[in-house]
């Protein structure tokens, strides 16, 4: 632990330097961040290591604002000289930059001051050896799940930790340790003619936290084998069940609508929606950034100001857009500490669990996976391809793919009759399933 | 010495001391014991970006990357570990580690030999200091004031210009050694429109291994305003999409992501050699209607997909994947080719020194055929004619692919007619290259802003096609 508090102060005092040095060349205010990670990713295949990969990546960015014109410049080098070099290159660019009168540090009275310790460094004390026997593990289980289970890409772990500090000309200069740890598993199966690929993963700050590497291998196994045999289904509208990792794609494209960079650019279709309903009354969807151990927990945001537990919707209504300091005075507004982000978001669920979903979709299409980009942040249509299940009277009927779902985000969000408290717990993002009214899919 | 090799030398090595007996003794390392080959990549990129937005300068960045990439490879099994520091110690520990996947320790010596590539496919230029920072802003804003002029109904102009300036060095345990000097410039324009309560977006771009006065010479960076303006307004009187299997007539240039998602994705090799592709143990078989016939061409000059040498040091080529409907070949990099028996085809590419390298696309392209474009869409009742397109992805195993339109219309009794809403198009690889009826006389290129990610790493790729007709394609809009 000691090491570590070391090394952080090493780089706290690095941006320091930097704020200083850019003050030197003339900036009248900087902002500075640095990161420092080492890791372990290796995969193993069909039993034998594959790829064993020791990442150690370091890197730091610096802008600067001369009055209200910004320059910025960033480097994986952290030497004395390379540090002069990337601040001069950042004032450099604050020589051509226009005056723009939102630019700027995030106001001074903004910036955490409250730092609690948010657990989130674990280091994985293991050796090369032990990680491979852990992946060996994990695909052995999903090989041995089935006799379809044909072919592999392997099992991975990955294992990364480091430290992140930012800092400004306001005095504030913060930084935290943190891990993050996963273990994956990708397998091929085959009937017939049919041959199918799917995957699973855990991932977690602490490895104690994470499935045991049978249950990833298993997950993977039986995911791959549940969409042997899928064919198409004909076009026509039908309600849609999201599961809940893909229902985690839907809710971050409704944050993507609510970001301010996309609300100043009028490049939403939520412009103007605050304080309006956006989805059913039952929805609650919450931030918590100060949750020990989670994915996206952090005190302050990317320009240092102080996170805050708050309601993004509650009752179905829009309360809170997701602005850093720039886009809030574009729209003359308040940031909501969400530069760079948010920090863990919960939706509340309902009671349903995944068979009490599907009894109450009756009749149409379990989604497990999404293929491609088809989502218009613009205007909210929606085009994807799919991948999932037929379901009549309740009940799963076969695998389905090769067809595409379509309907507008904003209908879409209207017309959810249910999340289910089957939530998603390996993203920041986390979300139950969600039950959509209709949609327009089109197969054969 | 090559005169790359030399500036490779000057860049990546001088400056911290190292010298070509360093390299030998990194080599040494990583021979013998057991290491069937290694490779050293030495690297430093340096990238430049600026943003206008709302009419202004917004953004003005610098990036340096460098470092050193070391893999060591022991039959199927890669070590692999690298440094940002260019110095003998630190990158004599990213060797040993990436060795340790044999247990015995390095003993042999290496001496490489420089290998100076046939041709130029671009020169070896810095295109940051190919303008002014002046004329950098000054085209930025002749950009967005060509965007404004078109139309009143122009809301929102972003538009970003990127240049990289990458300078690389490979020494291999095979002998190798090999340097490239690769610039590669870019400018993007987006616009939003409005018109009453509707607003839609349009954007275009283009760039090449070029200086910046690329994107000036006839008026290119002008051309992409007026484009991006021309797909808005187009978007702004867009029906919905029709949903369900009908004809698909694709046209000329970047819908060719069609063939780098179906078919190309599927060809590269490492997908090949663990059997996980659809198109696996298939060469020699028919994939494709006979019709078509797809290369992957590295050798097209100044193309953004283009190299001279790959990662690896291998000089790229123009491979035949598809011949009259029948697979040829697969893109291979050195280790997927040595497991295969096969030689590399120079598509070992890599996203930086801190990423291995993997077998992956240049330029991906369908030859002409010799129908008349307007005689393609004349052919069709009822479908759907796409133009333009946002990015897509495939599912190597199963073949399903998707790329989405972001410009279609529908034809109707051999015309064009309405704009559509943009929608995803669904097919299997191998199953709609059968149902290509008709093949154009009209080969186009991207204007070259594509980008491809695998296994989390990005390289810029070109791609393109002639007109051409699918039979049944699944479209998947929201409209009966």
């Amino acid at each position: 632990m000691n090491d570590i508090k070391e090394r952080q102060a090493r780089l706290q005092q690095l941006v320091a330097d930097i704020l200083q040095e850019a003050k030197a060349q003339g900036a009248s205010t900087a902002e500075a961040g640095v990161s420092s990670d080492a890791g372990l990713s290796l995969n193993v295949r069909l039993g034998e290591p594959e790829t064993i990969e020791h990442t150690r990546d370091s890197g730091l960015g610096v802008t600067v604002y001369f009055g209200q014109r910004k320059g910025s410049a960033n480097t994986s080098d952290l030497s004395p000289e390379a540090v002069r070099e990337t601040v001069r290159a950042a004032c450099n660019f604050a020589r051509y930059t226009s005056e723009d009168d939102c630019s700027g540090l995030a106001d001074a009275d903004l910036m955490a001051t409250d730092l609690p310790d948010l657990d989130l460094y674990h280091p994985w004390e293991q050796s090369v050896d032990e990680a491979i026997e852990l992946a060996q593990t994990c695909e052995a289980a999903a090989r041995d799940q089935d006799s379809r289970i044909v072919n592999s890409e392997g099992a991975s772990i990955d294992s990364h930790d480091g430290l992140h500090v930012y800092g400004n000309s306001h005095g504030f200069i913060s930084g935290y340790p943190s891990s993050r740890h996963s273990i994956s598993c990708a397998v091929v199966g085959q009937d017939g003619d049919s041959m199918q690929r799917d995957y699973w993963y855990s991932q977690s700050r602490r490895h104690e936290d994470l499935e045991t590497p049978e249950a990833v291998g298993r997950m993977a196994a039986e995911r791959t084998i549940s969409r042997l045999g899928a064919r198409r289904i004909a076009t026509g509208e039908a309600p849609v069940l999201f599961q809940a990792d893909v229902a985690v794609g839907l809710l971050r494209s409704f944050l993507g609508a609510i970001r301010g960079s996309a609300l100043y650019r009028k490049a939403s279709f939520l412009l103007d929606h605050l304080h309006q309903p956006v989805f059913p009354e039952f929805v609650r969807i919450h931030e918590m950034p100060y949750l020990p151990r989670g994915l996206g927990s952090g005190a302050f945001d990317s320009e240092g100001v102080a996170t805050r537990e708050q309601d993004i919707v509650s009752d179905g209504i829009l309360r809170s857009y997701l602005l850093d300091s720039y886009a809030a005075r574009k729209m003359g507004m308040q940031t909501t500490g969400n530069a760079g982000g948010v920090h863990n978001l919960r939706t509340t669920s309902g009671s349903l669990d995944r068979q009490g979903l599907l009894e109450k979709m009756g009749r149409g299409l379990l989604v497990t996976e999404l293929m491609g980009q088809g989502v218009n942040t613009v205007t909210g249509d929606y085009s994807r391809g799919a991948s999932g299940f037929w379901v009549e009277d309740g009940e799963i009927q076969y695998p389905v793919e090769e067809i595409t779902i379509a309907g507008n985000l904003k209908e879409m969000m209207l017309g959810l009759q249910e999340i289910g408290c089957d939530a998603e717990i390996r993203t920041s993002v986390q979300t139950g399933s969600w039950l959509i009214d209709h949609m327009m899919i089109a197969g054969q | 010495m090559s005169d790359l090799i030399q500036i490779a030398h000057e860049t990546l090595l001088a400056p911290t001391g190292l010298g070509e007996s360093d390299i030998d003794l990194m080599l040494g390392e990583l021979v013998g014991g057991g290491i069937d080959a290694a490779d050293i990549y030495f690297q430093s990129s340096r990238l430049e970006s600026w943003v206008l937005e709302d009419g202004i300068i917004k953004e003005g960045s610098h990036s340096i990357e460098q470092g050193a990439g070391i893999r060591a490879i022991s039959g199927e099994k890669t070590g692999f570990a690298y440094s940002d520091e260019l110095h003998l110690t630190p990158l004599i520990d990213a060797a040993r580690a990436a060795r340790a996947i044999t247990r015995s320790g390095g003993d042999g010596t290496v001496k490489v030999a420089g290998l100076t590539p046939a041709r130029r496919l671009y020169q070896p230029i810095n295109p940051l200091i190919s303008l002014t920072e002046s004329a950098k802003v000054e085209l930025l804003r002749r950009v967005d004031a060509e965007a404004r002029k078109q139309d009143s109904r122009v809301k929102q102009v972003i538009v970003s210009l990127v240049g990289a300036h990458d300078v690389m060095m490979v020494a291999a345990t095979d002998g190798t050694l090999s340097a490239d000097v690769r610039p590669l410039v870019r400018l993007n324009v987006h616009v939003i429109v409005e018109q009453g309560e509707r607003r839609e977006q349009g954007s275009s771009g283009g760039g090449a291994r070029d200086s910046f006065q690329f994107l000036l010479d006839e008026e290119r960076a002008l051309g992409f305003a007026r484009e991006a303006v021309r797909q808005a307004l187009v978007n702004l009187e867009a029906v919905d999409a029709p949903a369900g299997t009908m004809p698909v007539v694709l046209g000329p240039g970047w819908p060719g992501i069609l063939l780098h998602e179906a078919v190309g994705h599927g060809l590269e090799g490492d997908f090949n050699r663990k059997g996980t592709s659809a198109f696996s143990g298939r060469i020699g078989e028919k994939v494709a209607s006979s019709c078509c016939t797809v290369v992957d061409n590295g050798t097209l000059p100044g193309r953004r997909g283009s190299l001279s040498v790959d990662d690896e040091g291998t000089e790229s080529q123009n491979t035949v994947l598809i011949e009259d409907g029948v697979l040829k070949g697969y893109l291979q990099d050195k280790h997927n080719a040595r497991l295969m028996g096969v030689e590399s085809t120079g598509n070992g590419r890599r996203e930086s020194y801190a990423h291995l390298p993997l077998p992956r696309m240049t330029n991906t392209y369908m030859l002409s055929g010799s129908y008349d474009p307007q005689e393609i869409i004349a052919s069709v009742d009822k479908g759907i004619y796409a133009v333009n397109f946002g990015g897509g992805q495939v599912d190597i195993t199963s073949g399903r692919f998707v790329f989405s339109a972001s410009e279609a219309y529908l034809i109707e009794n051999g015309k064009v007619t309405a704009p559509v809403k943009g929608a995803t198009l669904i097919g299997n690889g191998p199953e709609a290259m059968m149902q290509i009826s008709m093949v154009g006389n009209d080969l186009a290129l991207d204007q070259g802003v594509g980008v491809c990610g695998k296994e989390g790493q990005s390289v810029p790729v070109g791609v393109g096609q002639p007109t051409l007709r699918i039979d049944e394609l699944t479209v998947g809009g929201t409209g009966a």
